[in-house]
């Protein structure tokens, strides 16, 4: 009846009951070990500290590129409940449509948990509205700081690159050196110099609640690392220079490469079309990046390294000095011309008809005659020294490579082109082992297959300004406190000592090119009081206009060194479809020449200046597709607002179909014609 | 010892009392190193605006109602059981229309500042209520009258709790069968229910068709064993092989038929996010609501559960030591202070802490059976039954539910958990008890 027995069954029951917690104790907090890992995920931040990159400064001390702080506002979409939402759409003027369409689409992005950008790169007014009254939208907004270049000049920014964001390719190269939202450069300087511009990254160890808010240092910062800042770069640069050669390069494409002969230092590297560096800072970079590469001017593409053009006419002062150097001509030697080379099958026109424009090496420079130099390189290919065409054909390429010519140089930003010398293998192709002096005669005055880069044209400058040596050319002239580890600027510190030819030659062809400006082919580009020594270059060239190969107007080249004397600057000026070398190369190089020995230019001068920025020399192909690039682009942004809409309104619904249609659309427009071979 | 103080503290079960207090103690110690936030410890506990501060305050005044309890008449309790038992009711009821919403519960009434949460406090009154039943001179529990009322006693304010959305509260009367149990209800009602949940709980965690075969081979070996008493009476293999047929039908048609049909989804799916499950559903056949509740709920309750089985995994064996463990100190564990407090001590103080605890647990309710078994009258131990049931089933449900064993229900752990009801309940319910054990000499029926 009392049911006494009845009180061990509760027992065993409570026993059982208390049993099973503790063996699920056991399994939780002895057995799986994983727990205590995830347990520091969960609340331990490791926190990268992104160390100030270094600074980039121009020869005198004026820093050519700066840090400063963007704000982003920051949501995080759980803790909105009872915030003022209406004084934050005051601020950044926005609406409360907007405002919703907003935190949607932050909540598919990152869900409700994660914070997740807002308004990216805020303005000065809505920073400085927020930052007073943040506390107030706190915690569901908050300002997250983000360093980002700034170009004060606006210039160099085929020079500097640009940073970014790593990538999962980058990730896996540097061999997961870098993590996911590092920011490295990724061209120019910014990425030659990574190494030196990063710093040292500094870790911080913070522990962070279940709303991954920042709670505090873990085990008081023990296991911390502080940032080390990233160290600055001094370069050769001339800003001022730097600055004038891009107004120079103003609606026009082309290069303008200065380099210092002494040191190999570049003290003006400008492509053209260029654009603002400041563009591709921050949150626009992406935009503004894919907009720059569908430009069909291709302004993301550095023309002064990796643009490769037949060099014309200013590759004969090195012709002249491979044949003074082989010995197939003296000085004095002349040639008479009426017009046209008729010396192989093909009759090779020369601008100059009068007789006696060749009569020695000097003149013939200085008139650049066509007939004198395809007939010195013809003499020196077929030197009856080296028995056969294919060995004087080899001396003269081995010639050409000491000078720099077909080979990298080695400048101190990423990917540059090497141009070309064709080799004899690639004659033995193209007819089949029989070709002779004839066949390529027109390397003789830079045309045919010779291609080079402005870069290696105004190092040739420096070649022949030094009477046979060369520094490569860089950047770099020094890293503040520089290690022994940094080995990236003794490649720099090599000179490189051209085949020996003697400066008695080297002599005679300066004089020849001093005579260009003097009283041949390139007056318009003479400076007062400055001993200018040049060549003009015109080169013909072809693109494939409309899937037809057709020939355009011709490449305007000027490559110059001066004082003639005692070099301090070597220039090369290239600008596409220009004409003739002294129409406007010419006078571009003439002025940068000026600018930097005289360190000013007179009010006359800069009338020319602006003369040349004024004027557009675009080939009319370029101008179409811009247009209609230009008229697609503001199609596009009205239907990616209506794709945003349609994005919003319906998560799940795919809306790509609508974007490749416009995307292929897009593309079909560009593809057809303008060819990559054409630069 | 004062003169008049000597009748009170005379037969005071003193070891009960030391857990009692022991408990409290680690609970407050527990609150304080989950919501410790750097600020001035000796401020904090007298500003009265830490939640620290405020248990202690809730321990204080359960001190002054403990003595007050203790300074009653032992046979106020039994006298009054009924009045009080209606009086609760009554305040179940009036919780309707004054309600005050609070985080989606309905069982919160209000007064300027102080909250009274009635179903918490039933408790009180419904184990007095049944003590007072199971006590009547003319009770017969072998008759089904009496035990239907005995249930309509407890189940009364079970359901109530159930219309004001605390599931989980209501849950806790049915630990009052075990009282009804010890008092003579047949343990066939007691077998069979607690052998379903228990198929239920396997369906959940063994796939189908193999505890199928697991029940099958359990059956074929049972009859092999016992094959000899099956020789002397067929009816005991009939039996073997209905509740074989019945396990098996629950487990394979009666179980997912509920689930798929009864339950909404996303209750279906809560159920199996406690064992760590992803439940299986049919979206074609569900409606866009029922998928938007049911992403909400499945993150929510499989964070708050992974949450805390990170921080008691993360203890190991002793623990990161108090106000060093990561989970807990930062809001990782949602209603940590609360229903999650065992958290605390589980990162805190690793699996050697966990098993002090649970062994205080464990012997505060062996004593309480004790205690019952060795009252003289009815009442007091029906009484005592109860408050280890009420005990026991919040300790398992509490616990088990922060390492993910028991499906995530609201209650909290007795005496531990941040709340002035619950703590004041348990008080309470204890002393009442205490007080009574104190008397057991005097007091017969």
């Amino acid at each position: 009846m009392f049911n006494q027995s009845r009180q061990n069954v509760i027992r065993l029951i409570i026993f059982v009951a208390f049993s099973v917690l503790i063996i699920r104790l056991i399994f939780l907090q002895l057995v799986s070990s994983n727990y205590d890992n995830l347990a520091l995920d969960n609340a331990v931040n490791k926190k990268i500290i992104f160390p100030d990159r270094g600074i980039i400064f121009d020869r005198n001390g004026k820093s050519i590129l700066e840090n400063t702080l963007a704000y982003d506002l920051m949501i995080l979409p759980t803790q909105l409940k009872g915030l003022d939402t209406a004084g934050i759409c005051r601020i950044l003027k926005i609406n409360l449509v907007q405002f919703k369409e907003r935190v949607i689409s932050s909540i598919i992005k990152n869900g409700r948990y994660r914070p997740s950008v807002f308004e990216a790169s805020l303005s000065v007014e809505s920073f400085v509205q927020l930052q007073e009254n943040i506390f107030r939208f706190e915690p569901g907004f908050f300002l997250q700081e983000r360093p980002i270049r700034s170009y004060p000049y606006k210039a160099a920014a085929h020079v500097l690159g640009y940073v970014g964001e790593v990538d999962s390719n980058i990730l896996k190269r540097t061999n997961y050196f870098y993590q996911l939202g590092d920011y490295m450069g990724l061209s120019g300087l910014e990425r030659y110099y990574e190494p030196v511009l990063m710093g040292q990254r500094g870790v911080r160890y913070q522990i962070k609640d279940n709303k991954n808010r920042i709670v505090g240092a873990y085990e008081k910062g023990k296991f911390d690392s502080t940032a080390i800042a990233g160290r600055n770069l001094r370069t050769y640069l001339d800003i001022d220079l730097q600055v004038m050669a891009e107004r120079l390069l103003k609606n026009k494409l082309g290069a303008i490469v200065a380099i210092e002969p002494q040191t190999g230092g570049i003290l003006a590297l400008a492509s053209g079309p260029t654009y603002d560096p400041n563009q591709l800072t921050g949150n626009l970079r992406k935009a503004n990046f894919s907009w720059l590469l569908r430009d069909t001017s291709r302004p993301l593409f550095n023309r002064a390294i990796k643009g490769q053009y037949p060099p014309g006419s200013t590759i004969k002062p090195v012709g002249a000095l491979i044949a003074l150097d082989e010995g197939v001509i003296g000085p004095d030697f002349g040639l008479g011309c009426s017009g046209a080379y008729y010396g192989c099958r093909r009759a090779i026109a020369c601008e100059h008809k009068n007789p006696g424009h060749a009569s020695n090496l000097r003149q013939a420079l200085a008139n650049s005659c066509n007939s004198y130099f395809s007939h010195i390189y013809r003499l020196a290919i077929d030197n009856p020294a080296e028995r056969n065409t294919v060995n004087g054909y080899l001396r003269w390429k081995r010639y050409m490579n000491s000078f720099g010519m077909g080979v990298k140089l080695g400048v101190d930003l990423p990917s540059e082109d090497r141009g070309f010398i064709p080799d004899t293998s690639f004659y033995n192709k193209l007819y089949n082992r029989s070709w002779s002096s004839c066949t390529n005669v027109f390397l003789g005055i830079g045309q045919g297959e010779m291609q080079a880069t402005p870069l290696q044209m105004a190092n040739l400058m420096c070649v022949i300004a030094n009477k046979g040596y060369y520094y490569t050319p860089h950047f770099v002239r020094s890293i503040d406190n520089a290690l022994v580890s940094d080995t990236l600027l003794n490649v720099y510190k090599v000179r490189h000592d051209v085949t020996k030819i003697p400066d008695s030659m080297y002599n005679l062809v300066q004089l020849g090119m001093q005579d260009v400006v003097d009283r041949g082919t390139a007056v318009g580009a003479r400076i007062a009081g400055i001993a200018l020594a040049g060549k003009t270059g015109t080169a013909e060239n072809y693109g494939i206009i409309y899937g037809k190969r057709e020939k355009l107007a011709n490449h305007s080249w000027f490559v110059c060194f001066a004082p003639r004397e005692n070099p301090k600057i070597a220039v090369a000026v290239v600008v596409e479809n220009a004409g003739f070398g002294s129409t406007w190369a010419g006078p571009i190089a003439s002025l940068i020449v000026e600018r930097y020995l005289k360190d000013s230019l007179s009010q006359e001068r800069w009338k020319e200046v602006e003369r040349i920025e004024g004027k557009e020399i675009l080939l009319p192909i370029i101008k179409t597709k811009r247009n209609t690039l230009d008229s697609l682009r503001n199609e596009r942004l009205k239907k990616n607002q209506l794709n945003f809409r349609v994005e919003i309104l319906m998560p799940s619904v795919p809306i790509n179909k609508k974007k490749k249609i416009i995307l292929a659309f897009h593309l079909n427009a560009i593809k057809p014609n303008y060819e990559e071979k054409f630069i | 010892m004062k003169k008049n103080s000597f009748e009170i503290s005379s037969g005071i079960d003193w070891v009960l009392v030391g857990v009692y207090v022991a408990l409290v103690l680690i609970g407050i110690t527990s609150i304080f190193a989950t919501t410790y936030r750097d600020e001035n410890i000796i401020a904090g506990f007298f500003s009265l605006k830490t939640d620290y501060s405020k248990q202690s305050l809730y321990f204080l005044i359960s001190a002054v109602l403990a003595v007050l309890i203790l300074l009653t008449d032992s046979k106020f309790f039994s006298a009054t059981a009924n009045i009080f038992y209606f009086f609760g009711i009554i305040l179940l009821i009036l919780v309707f229309p004054f309600h005050t919403d609070v985080k989606g519960t309905k069982s919160i009434i209000r007064f300027s500042t102080f909250q009274l949460q009635p179903a918490e406090l039933c408790k009180i009154f419904v184990n007095l209520a049944l003590a007072k039943y199971l006590s009547s001179v003319d009770l017969n529990f072998t008759k089904f009258k009496s035990q239907f009322i005995a249930m309509v006693i407890v189940l009364v304010p079970a359901i109530l709790t159930i219309f004001q959305n605390e599931t989980g509260l209501a849950l806790v009367y049915f630990a009052f069968f075990l009282v009804m149990y010890r008092e003579g209800l047949p343990s066939a009602i007691l077998t069979i229910s607690f052998s379903i949940a228990l198929l239920v709980v396997l369906t959940l965690l063994i796939d189908q068709n193999i505890l199928a075969i697991i029940l099958t081979s359990l059956a074929v070996l049972l009859i092999f064993f016992i094959r000899k008493q099956i020789k002397k009476s067929k009816s005991i293999l009939f039996a073997i092989i209905t509740i074989w047929a019945v396990c098996v039908g629950i487990q394979k048609y009666a179980v997912p038929y509920f689930f798929n049909h009864v339950l909404k989804p996303y209750q279906v799916q809560r159920i199996y996010a406690t064992v760590g499950k992803d439940f299986q559903v049919d979206l074609e056949k569900l409606s866009a609501e029922d998928i938007k509740k049911m992403e909400g709920k499945k993150k929510a309750g499989n964070y708050n559960v992974k949450q805390s089985q990170i921080a008691i995994g993360a203890g190991g064996f002793i623990g990161k030591g108090l106000l060093k463990g990561t989970q807990t100190r930062y809001d990782f564990v949602p209603e940590q202070r609360t229903d999650f407090i065992f958290c605390t001590i589980g990162e805190g103080f690793g699996f050697l802490g966990s098993l002090v605890l649970l062994s205080l647990y464990l012997f505060m309710v062996f004593r309480i059976i004790s205690m019952a078994e060795r009252q003289r009258s009815i009442f007091s131990r029906a009484y005592a039954y109860g408050v280890a049931s009420v005990l026991l089933f919040h300790i398992f449900i509490n616990i088990g539910m922060t390492i993910g064993i028991v499906p995530v229900i609201g209650i909290p752990l007795p005496l531990m958990s941040y709340g002035g009801t619950a703590l004041i309940t348990f008080t309470v319910l204890i002393f009442i008890l205490i007080r009574l054990d104190a008397d057991r000499h005097m007091i017969l029926r």
